[in-house]
């Protein structure tokens, strides 16, 4: 009898998780934190369930059987010794139960803390992240000034590397989800903090921010890629480059609108005289390596990117960026030389 | 419609009563609770602050001079609090009303010396947390000093020109056991702003 | 029991209760204790029954509003990229669903049910400082009006019903929206402190004769420790408040990490009140439903002092929780670990409260009225949201699932399970007895199930929406995440859940057209408000009760034991000791006056004056003391004089 609404539970979540992009931690766990709190979730559910099952099953039970018959208005009753007697074993009996129950889900719950805590020595990555109203700041710092860079908004790791996440907000609070890695840990100005994960297979996932932040809050998201150690190099490398030198006249062109322009006061492109920083919008060196433009608020392709351009509140309404008219001959050459910088 | 049936007859109970079985005097002393967390709150805030700063106080020490004199002031007060206190409880009409007519010369005296007091903080409360915070905490002491202050003296008013009955001296009594409080939460806030740093010696 | 007799009492010739026949104390008492008519004289009313009626009249029509609110959110959220708020908008509305909901509908719903019923429950005429009382109602209306207003400017609150600092600073909190929200707390938070002091007071000083602690309604036990809990919680949001307002207007900087503030300080104080709050809420909820449970079962209520302890546990457990609220900022972990484990500690008081319930209701013999099926959802719903809130207890859980659509769904179930269900069937049981008519039972039936089936489907929704990684608070979702056909079924069970509302108004409506004719006690309960009229006299008892039970009216199954002795000439109550409930004192009640509305203008405009400068507390402090003067300026003699002042000399 009770397996029926177990797997009607078990269904329900596995058609709620699964049919969307990001199955949870429950489903698709990537690495060993998300692994350890699935383990637990599934206790807790179960757990959840039958209780659930068990007390209002009982409860209708109870009402049931005792309901007075025939329509009739019981006069009110003396409580008799015995039964009271009785009554006080059963109740006492089910709250030492439920005791029993919470302490066997706190003691699990502090195993797998323990477990996690004991995961997060020795990161061999180190990446600060920052939180911006509503985007990702990524800086990979290296040995020495040259290997050194900064992204946005796309976050690589290497398989089978502890990872730690330095955060920092240089506005309002946000807070870093990766569902299917890692639990989530909010990011504050004034306050360091840090997220320690590890991804076990290579893949692509989705993460956002998980505190209300503002306008955007809703698009403000992460994308986490991680590689084989080999194609992280590569990555690594290529991200360290300045930019591609422009080839035609007219990627030279937009490169000099690009500099002299609205864009290149706050944005940076390496390479280039843009007097932006890295702090004030999202660092376009490689922009075109990205699979998303505005913190996954639309694919990374020459249509979309034009569109931002003219006007990011068309795609992204209350975004800190202003929209952008120039002349059509400008605005080809812009777009020319940033489809550049792969 | 049968007789009533009547249990006990309360006709002869008094109309008057001081101490915990007048409910004014529950009444005070849950507005006293109120304000007392009020004042616990923001000591615990200024202790936080201090934790979450390396060096503390972020600037300036405030002067020593005038809020050790209110204190004294504060202190000495008591006395008079004190015999006003029996005073009213044994229903003193004449007495009582030099009391609350001392009581109220003594509050616009400690008024004039918190004036003082605020010219020689050495720091504003927009210079920083620190400044803020002991701002905060001697800005909602002041706010009670106002309020028994002028409550004293309406009831020096009332206990001249009445109308006057028993009930009064209840009245007087709670207007007194508040003056203990606004003492009391003083030296709280008067140890955490000027001892505990020099106590604590935190270095800049 | 003893008592205290007095030589001097000055009023021996004043015409008592002891003189008179029914019939005529009934007039005699109706023309001492009547309030002024008409228009004016509402506004005067010092009468409990009169401003606990308001309080809940008041709380329904936020409730109103701000559930229309919340289905604009969910037509907003029922397809994904839907373009009915702009996310300016959805911002406020969602603050101002929160806001509303918690401040303006929540408690000052629980507190007009405990002014209304527990002087009538423990056989008194007044709430203790009547005048107080109204002004706590008006400071209320003003907060709630000034919001709402503001709202309709554009300029609602826009931060989260928790505001989060610095979003909601100086920086980056443009405008007034988020001084509005402050200064709102204020407004509430009076109200709230004044009406948690008049609960203490009446219920240890006010009680009839004989109701020892141990006799108390469970109703009244709930309502003695909730307004403990507020006296204890809401000055830490006062002061989180009072910081916010300060920040964002004369520059401090205490949730400044730039020159030595903390923003993480908005956090502690304000969940260090916002727990508590929560169980505020909670524990009036469970008091009444254990009145419906206890009636409806047909028995005294089992455990009685299990429950008792059970609320005292939970009011003072409840204190030591509220860092799981901030399990993902990132505090130290031995901090983390002792507040999960008192947030799971919490249920097992709520455990005893609910077993107690069943053993009550398996050993009764029920009756399945109206409010009986609410207790069903009660047990369906906030059972739910309590295990929800277990896997929330714990850290690793509560790192996943925080800040996703799970948290809407268990705040839903506890607060639509464990608080909206028991008002609702605490509505259907004291109806009669505030409005003299019934409702409809067909159409009860028929709010009940909508409900029921509207909030499970929607709430499970959300949790499901929230372990896919939905986020909370987003204005839209992108086709692509697949959270479609969920969002869309929540949307569904939340207009489910309008609609029931809608069915309640139409029954209000019907009933409200008939006459008043409900008796007394129809269902035949046990407590001393039933031995009233429906609704009860404005002197609400002829003869104050005299208590040797805890269920009087199952145990005195005829005429109430009553004493007698107060006068019938002005108002007089009867004050008792408060352990034991020993007659001490007679004390007159005040009478209706004007002095506490205008006081309470002259401090709702002080309060919103200030969001735009600080002169504003020096300009208001004056005339608001005058008017205090005014108000408590003593005008009649009513205790023998001090030998000292003769006859003449006094006015």
């Amino acid at each position: 009898m009770r397996k029926w609404p177990a797997a009607g539970l078990l269904g329900t979540i596995a058609l709620g998780c699964g049919c969307s992009r990001n199955p949870s931690v429950l489903l698709d766990p990537a690495g060993p934190h998300a692994q350890a709190t699935g383990w637990l979730f599934w206790l807790f559910i179960a757990v959840a369930t039958v209780v659930w099952v068990i007390v209002v099953g009982l409860l209708l039970v109870l009402m049931l059987r005792s309901r007075a018959r025939g329509g009739v208005v019981a006069p009110p009753a003396h409580p008799v010794v015995s039964t009271e007697g009785r009554l006080r074993l059963i109740v006492g009996g089910s709250v030492f139960a439920t005791f029993l129950i919470l302490t066997g889900l706190i003691v699990a719950s502090f195993t797998v803390d323990r477990d996690l805590i004991a995961l997060d020595r020795q990161p061999s990555l180190d990446v600060e992240l920052t939180g911006h109203q509503w985007w990702w700041e990524l800086r990979y710092p290296g040995a020495t000034p040259g290997e050194t860079f900064t992204t946005a908004n796309e976050l690589h790791v290497p398989v089978g590397e502890t990872i730690r996440l330095r955060l920092r907000s240089v506005d309002v609070i946000h807070s870093v989800w990766l569902p299917n890695i890692a639990g989530k840990r909010d990011v504050l100005p004034g306050v360091d903090r840090e997220l320690v994960f590890r991804v076990d297979k290579a893949g692509t996932w989705h993460g956002r921010c998980a505190e209300f932040c503002g306008l955007q809050h809703a698009f403000m998201g992460l994308t986490l890629i991680a590689d084989d150690p080999q194609a992280f190099k590569a990555w690594q490398e290529a991200q360290r480059a300045p930019a591609r030198e422009p080839q035609t006249d007219e990627e030279r062109f937009g490169r000099d609108v690009f500099v002299s322009g609205p864009c290149g006061l706050c944005h940076v492109i390496r390479g280039t005289d843009a007097a932006g920083h890295s702090s004030s919008a999202p660092d376009l060196t490689h922009l075109k390596s990205r699979t998303t433009i505005g913190a996954g608020a639309a694919p990374n392709t020459k249509g979309y990117l034009g569109g931002w351009i003219v006007d990011p509140h068309a795609i992204k309404p209350g975004v800190h960026m202003p929209t952008n008219l120039q002349s059509p001959r400008e605005f080809q050459a812009l777009l020319s030389y940033l489809e550049t910088l792969q | 419609m049968s007789a009533p049936r009547i249990i006990r007859d309360v006709s002869r109970l008094p109309t008057y009563s001081s101490g915990p079985s007048n409910p004014m005097w529950w009444g005070t002393l849950a507005f006293v609770t109120i304000e007392g967390l009020g004042f616990v709150f923001g000591i615990a805030v200024y202790l936080y602050l201090q934790t979450h700063n390396r060096s503390w106080p972020l600037g300036p020490q405030p002067d020593l001079l005038w809020p050790s004199i209110l204190t004294a002031v504060f202190l000495l007060s008591e006395i008079p609090n004190w015999w006003l206190k029996k005073r009213s409880s044994h229903h003193d009409l004449f007495w009582v009303r030099i009391g609350l007519a001392g009581m109220s010369l003594i509050g616009l005296a400690v008024i004039a010396l918190r004036g003082f007091e605020l010219t020689t903080l050495n720091i504003r409360w927009d210079s920083n947390a620190y400044g803020s915070i002991v701002w905060f905490l001697i800005g909602i002491h002041t706010t009670h000093v106002l309020t028994d202050v002028f409550e004293t003296i309406v009831m020096a008013v009332l206990m001249f020109v009445g109308p006057v009955d028993m009930r009064r001296f209840a009245e007087v009594n709670d207007n007194q056991d508040y003056w203990d409080f606004v003492v009391l939460s003083w030296l709280a806030i008067y140890i955490t702003i000027h001892w505990l740093p020099r106590w604590l010696e935190v270095a800049p | 029991m003893t008592e205290r007799h007095w030589e001097q009492v000055y009023d021996e010739n004043a015409p008592r209760d002891t003189a008179f026949e029914e019939l005529a104390l009934h007039e005699k008492l109706t023309e001492t204790w009547s309030q002024p008519k008409g228009f004016l004289g509402w506004l005067m009313s010092v009468d409990h029954k009169s401003i606990g009626r308001r309080y809940i009249v008041t709380a329904f029509c936020h409730l109103l509003m701000a559930g229309m609110l919340a289905m604009v959110i969910r037509v907003q959220l029922a397809y994904p990229d839907l373009q009915v708020l702009d996310p300016d908008l959805y911002n406020q509305f969602f603050t101002m669903h929160g806001t509303v909901m918690m401040f303006l509908f929540a408690v000052p719903m629980v507190e007009g049910v405990m002014i209304y019923l527990v002087p009538l429950m423990i056989g008194t005429r007044i709430i203790a400082f009547p005048r107080l009382n109204a002004f706590s109602y008006w400071v209320y209306l003003a907060g709630g009006i000034m919001v709402w207003v503001a709202f309709f400017i554009n300029s609602g609150p826009d931060a989260g019903w928790f505001s989060y600092v610095p979003l909601a600073g100086p920086e980056f909190g443009a405008g007034k929206r988020s001084d509005i929200y402050a200064q709102m707390i204020t407004f509430t938070e009076v109200a709230a402190l004044a009406v948690a002091v008049e609960i203490i007071v009446t219920v240890m000083k006010f009680r009839a004769p004989g109701m020892t602690l141990d006799r108390m309604p469970i109703l009244v036990w709930a309502s003695l420790i909730t307004a403990f809990m507020i006296v204890f919680s809401m000055p830490a949001v006062v002061v989180s408040s009072t910081f916010l307002i300060l920040d964002r207007l004369i520059g401090t900087h205490f949730y400044n990490p730039a020159e030595g503030g903390d923003v993480l300080l908005w956090q502690h104080l304000y969940w260090y009140f916002a727990h508590p709050e929560v169980y505020i809420i909670f524990l009036p909820s469970l008091g009444l439903a254990s009145q419906v449970v206890e009636t409806f079962s047909r028995r005294p209520m089992f455990g009685y002092r299990a429950i008792v302890l059970a609320l005292i546990g939970q009011g003072f457990l409840s204190f030591g929780l509220w860092v799981h609220h901030m399990f993902a900022t990132g505090l130290p972990r031995l901090g983390n670990s002792f507040f999960a484990a008192s947030s799971m500690a919490i249920a097992i008081p709520s455990g005893i409260v609910i077993f107690c319930w069943m053993a009550t209701i398996g050993t009764g013999r029920v009756r399945l009225g109206v409010p009986m099926l609410w207790i069903i959802s009660f047990f369906v719903l906030f059972i739910l949201g309590g295990l929800s809130g277990v896997m929330l207890a714990s850290v690793p859980i509560d790192l996943q699932i925080t800040d996703t659509y799970v948290l809407p769904s268990h705040i839903h179930y506890v607060l639509m399970g464990g608080a909206v269900c028991p008002l609702i069937a605490a509505a259907w049981f004291w109806f009669s007895k505030l409005t003299g008519r019934s409702l409809q039972t067909s159409l009860g039936v028929l709010q009940w199930a909508l409900f029921l089936v509207g909030a499970f489907v929607s709430f499970g929704a959300m949790f499901l929406l929230g372990i896919s990684g939905m986020t909370r608070r987003v204005y839209t979702y992108p086709h692509n995440m697949q959270w479609d056909t969920l969002n869309l079924v929540a949307s569904l069970g939340a207009w489910a859940i309008g609609l029931s509302f809608l069915v309640l108004l139409l029954n209000i409506a019907l009933s409200l057209r008939s006459r008043a004719s409900a008796p007394n006690n129809p269902f035949d309960a046990p407590t001393l408000e039933w031995s009233t009229s429906s609704p009860p006299a404005i002197y609400n008892f002829a003869r104050i009760p005299f208590v040797q039970s805890r269920d009087p009216l199952w145990d005195e199954r005829g005429e109430l034991p009553v004493v007698s002795g107060l006068r019938v000439d002005t108002r007089e109550i009867l004050v008792t000791s408060a352990v034991t409930a020993d007659p001490e004192m007679r004390e007159h009640a005040p009478d209706p006056t004007l002095w506490p509305l205008i006081a309470a203008i002259v401090t709702s405009v002080i309060l919103v004056a200030s969001i735009y400068t600080p002169q504003a507390l020096v300009w208001g402090a004056p005339p608001l003391a005058i008017a205090l003067v005014a108000w408590l300026y003593p005008k009649h003699i009513l205790a023998p004089r001090p030998e000292a002042v003769p006859e003449e000399e006094t006015i």
